[in-house]
């Protein structure tokens, strides 16, 4: 089947197999690799993206399902050759490790930040939670958190 | 493999009734991952994410029907005089998983861990269905639920929501798990105090084949609490002697197995601490002494 969705604010379309997740046809179909398949059941939050802005686990959401919506990526974060300040405060604060699971942790944040600009250090392990990193023990990633969330105040 | 695109609970009826080997699939958490992995390959997928009519709660005469393209994340945001049903709601997975996971999703799936079904079933919920030809109907949750992953709904037949009673009164939600996130309950039990019909309400998930309600344990606490006068007077006395028989009797109601993620005695054993929170934290809330 022909998937058709707006993806960082352009539409593009693909001829799938129905049964195609988003990530899948994202990567696959589109070529954007910066959200990763990991675990493909929803448990690592790697291929986290917005879904109508919506953050979703895209291995969980059948492509068709995006058909004639509006996808996300972690793609859009970055403006040309510049970071997000929420990548250059994973980078400063040491919460790249191995980098597998940041893009989603990247979107996971970005979409935390939106909602609350100065979340609480449980509120961030808990809009985290559903994201999963094997490297740095999770500290390093909630400082780089709070170093975002404090820049993007400051109007970064 | 086809995937069906209506737009209406309608077109959505029409398409279920011309294709009943059709699966439905809204927030995906479950289905996608049977997907992904292979084990399903339905001849066609029936996507309910667009039809708005299922993604609406309200309340009527009394009762609340939640729809069953309501998710999680709603839930939380939407409907905070749930208790039980809020603290269910929030303990599934994840935000990402709470944005696309629905009741009606916990309903079709009918796993024992189920986080919202306990709290449907202490509600005593009806699980509304419908069809094209033979329009709606509602079972009861445990005519509904009949076994494992097992369920009474006719080929023909959408899930619109659940609807139950407003209860008047205090309840909980809780589950024991590894974390408190991304986990699959070991156990689960939902308490309620309904006032009004001077009963409290107790449903274990994950303990059994599919939900249980405690009933012995259920008639135990009610009378405890009509001999001590605590139905008409909140600051009566209470002979906190039935507390650890009401516990028990909690336990004794799980039928567990031992699987990968605990067993058996484990299983009841939480029951048991689960059992005796909850009723604790219900009679707090009720603003009785502490008394044990």
């Amino acid at each position: 089947m022909v998937v058709r969705t707006r993806v960082n604010g352009d539409w593009r379309e693909a001829e799938v197999w129905p049964g195609t997740s988003l990530l899948v046809f994202l990567r696959e179909a589109l070529g954007l690799y910066g959200s990763k398949n990991a675990c493909e059941q929803g448990e690592c939050g790697s291929c986290s993206v917005w879904l109508d802005g919506t953050l979703v686990c895209s291995c969980l959401v059948l492509a068709a399902q995006a058909h004639e919506r509006e996808v996300r990526t972690v793609e859009s974060l970055i403006d040309g050759d510049k970071l997000h300040p929420i990548q250059e405060a994973f980078l400063e604060a040491g919460a790249v490790q191995c980098g597998f699971c940041t893009p989603g942790f990247v979107v996971a944040v970005a979409d935390l930040l939106q909602q609350d600009p100065d979340p609480s250090p449980v509120t961030v392990r808990e809009a985290l939670s559903g994201n999963i990193c094997r490297c740095t023990g999770y500290q390093k990633i909630v400082d780089a958190v709070e170093l975002a969330a404090a820049r993007l105040r400051a109007g970064a | 493999m086809e995937v069906l695109l209506p737009h209406s609970l309608d077109e959505a009826l029409a398409m279920k009734a011309e294709r009943p080997e059709a699966v439905p699939l809204n927030g995906g958490t479950d289905l996608m991952v049977d997907l992904n992995f292979g084990r399903l390959r339905p001849p066609a997928m029936l996507d309910l994410n667009r039809v708005a009519e299922l993604t609406e709660w309200r309340e009527e005469n009394g009762h609340v029907f939640l729809g069953s393209g309501v998710t999680y994340t709603t839930i939380v945001r939407e409907m905070p005089e749930f208790k039980p049903l809020v603290q269910a709601a929030r303990s599934v997975g994840s935000p990402q998983i709470r944005n696309r996971g629905t009741v009606g999703g916990n309903l079709g799936t009918a796993s024992p861990a189920g986080d919202a079904l306990p709290v449907l079933a202490a509600y005593d919920a009806q699980v509304m269905l419908q069809s094209r030809t033979r329009g709606e109907r509602s079972l009861p949750w445990n005519a509904f639920l009949t076994g494992p992953k097992k369920t009474a709904i006719a080929p023909d037949e959408l899930i619109i929501g659940a609807r139950w009673r407003r209860l008047r009164g205090p309840g909980s939600f809780s589950k024991i798990g590894t974390r408190n996130a991304m986990v699959i309950a070991v156990a689960g039990l939902c308490l309620v105090i309904d006032e009004e019909r001077r009963r409290v309400n107790v449903a274990l998930g994950s303990v059994g084949p599919t939900i249980l309600r405690a009933t012995q344990a259920e008639e135990r606490v009610a009378a405890a609490l009509t001999t001590s006068g605590t139905w008409d007077d909140r600051s009566a006395p209470l002979n906190e002697q039935w507390a650890d028989e009401f516990a028990e009797l909690v336990a004794g109601a799980a039928q567990p197995l031992d699987d990968v993620r605990g067993t058996a005695a484990y299983r009841r054993h939480g029951c048991r601490v689960l059992a005796r929170r909850a009723i604790g934290w219900a009679l707090a809330e009720w603003r009785l002494p502490a008394w044990w």
